[in-house]
């Protein structure tokens, strides 16, 4: 079995692929410098010109780029190639605000995909595997990310995209399907409606599931490898950064190998924008070093990481970052008190409930309420009332303990708390109604 | 040892769930014998007994209904003054707790047959038999 997609990039010593990273850095900013009116606009302002940067040490230099930035640059303003050179856009769900559109040529899609066979290949893909994308397909990047990157590395490839569980499952089956990819709280919903159909780990024959686009914590992956009797294996990335495959998880599950022969990550501090040491947790920024139509310089990804590079057992010398602890988007401020939905998940998982939650948080005469919504599953309901207060109470306790404010837990009905086929709704803050 | 089979049905505080449920048992041609509603301000339980509880057990699975089959005590309580306090006395003597308690419609005049849920179903047998309080058999709660 191949081990790694590109050997000599993925095992690359330090200081060669340094060499490799400063070339292409500096020809990416020229390029967008010449044909990126907003960033040029950018550079000058810092009084950056293109000569300054001549190795990844000048990174620091450059102006960072935020998401609003290519908000404001909506829909055409980061292009850097004539629209007539695009073989294809993707573009965010805009729920945060207005839309962002991607833009690839052919050569940006090969090197995305490109990305895809690596993390394919580093869980255990071979020309052999049949690779079921349950990805939505379209505007997001899921899909055609994984898709080109399976066939890519030769796997047949169903491109299921999401829903119709019952059907996946049946494909799953009737293919011999051996990879998953879709998001982990599909994932978890697949491994449930397996279960709902009387079938069990031994009715498929999955060994891998690569599993991205949303937070999960390590709860979460030891439910959903456990349910669907597979190894799950982290997978990250961006539509601002083309898509999922920016980093993969190798056999270790210990982080993720970012490849780092197309992206310059880096860790700042999200409020001075300072450069972190290795090791640090702060905002994770990435640069783009190889992309023709949409490159981003110092892209801040609003994202609580770590890197490290430290020996990894899987022979890549790829740095790794660590799961985002949460994207700063995500992170709510409940009564003072910085709060992640994955915090939540994990006492959640820790007490043996089901990673189905919802979290509402609202403002009642001045004060912040947290509300949390679990299913419990039949072994879990008891007859009696005050059974059923007392584990509320238990686990307010337990969260109460993770976050250090009190929650109102509510256990609701197995199934009542409505499933995601892609990006799950964890949270709604009704706080922002009022304001 | 004649004990009732009951079902306690988990239900949210949504518009139309006990509804829902009820017109389920009712399509299915299952009779509700008696039932009673414990909630706060999130859920509640149901707690039926049924003429039918084999089907109705395989209906509530089917249709994914969170629910607990318990055993719970039928007894004959005199319809007088002080007869509901006869019994509870009864328990109390052994250190039985009662649990919750409801009463069936009544169809035997001068009788208020009344649903227990005790912690120890052997004892709580046990002391209304010495005392000579009569047991409603599952039969007759089924009413077949
Ligand atoms: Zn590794």
């Amino acid at each position: 079995m191949a081990k790694y997609w590109r050997e000599d990039i993925e095992t690359m010593p330090r200081e060669d692929m340094k060499k490799l990273q400063s070339e292409r850095l500096v020809k990416q900013v020229q390029h967008v410098y010449e044909h990126v009116p907003y960033y040029r606009d950018l550079m000058d302002k810092k009084g950056v010109k293109p000569d300054d940067i001549r190795s990844v040490d000048d990174l620091y230099k450059l102006p960072f780029l935020s998401k609003a930035d290519l908000r404001d640059a909506y829909p055409t303003g980061m292009l850097a190639v004539p629209m007539k050179d695009c073989v294809r856009i993707h573009s965010t769900s805009g729920t945060t605000g207005r839309r962002v559109v991607a833009f690839y040529t052919q050569h940006d899609v090969d090197l995305w995909d490109e990305c895809c066979a690596r993390a394919i290949t580093a869980a255990g893909g071979t020309a052999e595997d049949v690779c079921q994308v349950a990805y939505g397909y379209g505007l997001f990047t899921g899909g055609f990310g994984l898709n080109g990157g399976s066939q890519k590395v030769g796997c047949l490839t169903l491109p299921m995209s999401s829903g119709n569980t019952e059907r996946q499952i049946q494909f799953m089956r009737d293919l011999n399907a051996t990879i998953l990819c879709c998001t982990p709280s599909y994932a978890a919903y697949i491994g449930e409606t397996l279960h709902d159909m009387g079938l069990t780990p031994d009715d498929i024959k999955l060994k891998a599931g690569i599993f991205g686009a949303e937070p999960w914590t390590e709860e979460m992956r030891r439910t959903i490898e456990a349910s669907l009797g597979i190894k799950a294996y982290d997978i990250y990335g961006l539509t601002e950064s083309s898509g999922p495959g920016v980093a993969f998880e190798c056999e270790e599950q210990t982080g993720m190998h970012i490849n780092e022969d197309h992206f310059i990550p880096e860790i700042i501090d999200p409020e001075t924008g300072e450069v972190l040491p290795e090791g640090s947790v702060g905002e994770l920024v990435f640069t783009s070093i190889t992309k023709e139509a949409f490159p981003l310089l110092r892209y801040r990804t609003r994202d609580l990481c770590q890197l490290t590079r430290g020996k990894c057992s899987c022979g890549r010398t790829l740095i790794k970052m660590c799961k985002p602890m949460g994207r700063s988007d995500d992170m709510m401020i409940i009564r003072g008190v910085n709060v992640f939905p994955s915090q939540i998940e994990t006492v959640l998982i820790e007490q043996g409930y089901s990673p189905n939650y919802l979290i509402e948080v609202d403002r009642k005469n001045n004060t912040d309420t947290l509300d949390i919504s679990v299913e419990m599953n039949t072994e879990q309901f008891s007859d009696k009332m005050k059974d059923i207060q007392e584990k509320e109470r238990s686990l307010a306790s337990a969260i109460k303990t993770m976050l250090g404010i009190n929650p109102k837990v509510h256990l609701v009905s197995p199934k009542s708390i409505t499933r995601s086929e892609g990006k799950a709704v964890r949270v709604i803050d009704k706080r922002k109604l009022h304001d | 040892m004649d004990t009732i089979k009951q079902f306690s049905v988990f239900v949210e505080n949504k518009q139309g769930r006990m509804a829902e449920l009820t017109r389920l048992i009712a399509d299915a041609g299952i009779d509700l014998r008696t039932l009673s509603l414990a909630d706060t301000r999130d859920f509640g339980i149901l707690r039926i007994i049924v003429n039918k509880p084999e089907e109705t057990e395989a209906l509530l699975k089917q249709n994914g209904w969170t629910y607990k089959a318990t055993s719970v005590i039928g007894v004959k309580v005199p319809d007088c003054p002080g007869g509901v306090a006869t019994v509870l006395e009864a328990l109390n003597e052994v250190n039985v707790n009662v649990e919750y308690m409801y009463a069936f419609v009544n169809r035997t005049p001068g009788r208020a047959d009344t649903v227990i849920c005790v912690d120890d179903e052997q004892a709580a047998l046990e002391i209304l038999q010495k005392k000579h309080i009569d047991i409603l058999t599952a039969e007759e709660a089924y009413d077949i």
